[in-house]
């Protein structure tokens, strides 16, 4: 479990985030949601400790991330596992390295062993005879797997994915959604998915974080997202025509 | 080291035969007009020159737009693509993982470079008087070897490690900073190869100052 609790973040004049109070729970997928520039990827930097909150604590279980020394701070993030927006797979290693590399990091496997857990994290996210690829060569959707594979690699408690399915189809985004639900399930971790694709909102959001101006607008299940009276959630929800027609057919 | 090394090798002896031949020649048509300037003069000017001077610092400064450049690009778009943020994030202090390599390498490979570029400004001399004709290759052999003292390659040689520790550091630091897309990586490797030129120009100020006065 995370747990955000009463977070600040100002860049020099400009605050970010307001307040923010959240508890991301284990064995779900937790979702973040809000408009572009709501400041969800800041919330994410600050969750995984590329930034620091200005103010307030993140917990991890009961570990105060920003307050921990640096080699806890380095065990902690051995737990976690972060899929970026747009992958960041190591250009100049193959599929098969960048997997290997936090293994070859973070852990003390032999080769054998590693290559097993690289061979099993690639079936798991439906890679086959890609380990001698490298990311230029995969499509935008294998990279995003590929990327999931990276993530899970070292056996993670934490997954974080910010906007998993940007860039991607609406089928190959099912996949995707699908991936990290199951992973979620069957490693019982917890995870936080950045998005704005409705989809996934409504498929697999077990709990869901709306952001809006920096402020936790709203906070909730996927049952309860469409039924909402939220002015400022239906304003996100219902921007679309498409969104309209389920609004419609829900009431 | 190999990527950074053997990927300005060719261009390194290429600039350097061309340099080692001009510099043959000019110094020949000047000693034309004296006859009673020694034919080994041609020689020894070449030598002293390369060495001194052009081999070193003309080289660094064309391997500030090779190396630099590439190093610039090479981290600029790991930061612009979150590969370093993936770094940070496993843990890892990505700027030492990622620059202090590159500057360890380059404190090793612009030297060995520097080395080969004197080696073959010299052929480019030897060559030049060759086919021109103005004097023989007896008298340039005779005048590289003239009076030679080691200091000379001691003094370019702490120049070429000074000059490889500000290419790969000032390419890194721009490379690292960069925030924002293509258009800034442009910006910053453009910036970094200006920056890292006007510094090994005044060093080179200062090392010669230092070193030879």
């Amino acid at each position: 479990m995370i747990v955000v609790n009463k977070v600040n973040k100002s860049f020099a004049d400009k605050q970010v985030l307001h307040n923010i109070n959240i508890t991301f729970e284990k064995g779900k997928v937790n979702l973040v949601i809000g408009r572009s520039g709501s400041g969800k990827t800041v919330l994410m930097k600050c969750l995984i400790g590329l930034l620091t909150p200005s103010e307030g604590s993140i917990y991890y279980g009961n570990r105060d991330f920003h307050h921990l020394t640096f080699s806890d701070q380095k065990a902690l993030r051995n737990e976690m596992g972060v899929v970026f927006q747009g992958s960041a797979l190591f250009d100049s290693l193959t599929i098969e390295e960048n997997l290997m590399f936090p293994l070859n990091m973070l852990t003390k496997q032999s080769f054998k062993e590693k290559l097993d857990r690289v061979n099993y994290c690639l079936h798991r996210v439906d890679l086959y005879n890609t380990n001698k690829l490298y990311p230029s060569e995969l499509s935008g959707g294998m990279k995003k797997r590929a990327a999931i594979a990276r993530a899970i690699a070292i056996n993670p408690q934490y997954l974080f994915c910010d906007e998993p399915n940007s860039g991607l189809d609406p089928k190959t985004s099912l996949i995707i959604d699908e991936l990290i639900t199951g992973i979620t399930h069957e490693f019982s971790m917890t995870t936080v998915v950045n998005t704005h694709d409705l989809n996934s909102v409504i498929t697999i959001g077990e709990t869901i974080s709306f952001i809006k101006d920096g402020v936790l607008g709203w906070y909730g299940t996927k049952d309860e997202v469409l039924r909402t009276e939220n002015e400022g959630l239906n304003d996100f929800i219902y921007a679309q025509p498409i969104t309209q027609k389920i609004r419609d057919f829900v009431h | 080291m190999y990527s950074m090394g053997i990927g300005s090798l060719i261009i390194v002896m290429i600039v350097s035969v061309c340099m080692g031949s001009v510099i043959t020649l000019q110094t020949a048509l000047q000693q034309a007009e004296s006859s009673w300037i020694p034919a080994w003069t041609i020689g020894y000017t070449v030598r002293t020159s390369v060495i001194l001077e052009l081999c070193p610092t003309i080289i660094s400064l064309l391997l500030v737009g090779n190396l630099g450049s590439r190093i610039t690009a090479e981290i600029g778009s790991m930061k612009v693509t979150e590969q370093v943020d993936a770094l940070e994030v496993m843990g890892i202090n990505s700027a030492s993982y990622l620059v202090l390599p590159k500057i360890v390498s380059s404190l090793f490979v612009n030297p060995a470079l520097i080395i080969i570029s004197i080696f073959f400004a010299l052929m480019g001399g030897y060559i030049t008087v060759l086919a021109s004709g103005f004097i023989t290759g007896y008298d340039y052999i005779d005048g590289i070897t003239y009076y030679f003292i080691m200091y000379d390659v001691w003094y370019a040689l702490t120049k070429t490690v000074v000059f490889g520790f500000v290419i790969a550091s000032v390419a890194a630091f721009y490379g690292y900073k960069i925030e924002g897309g293509a258009l800034e990586l442009g910006k910053a490797s453009t910036k970094g190869v200006v920056v890292a030129s006007f510094i090994i120009l005044i060093l080179n100020l200062v090392i010669t100052n230092v070193m030879l006065n």
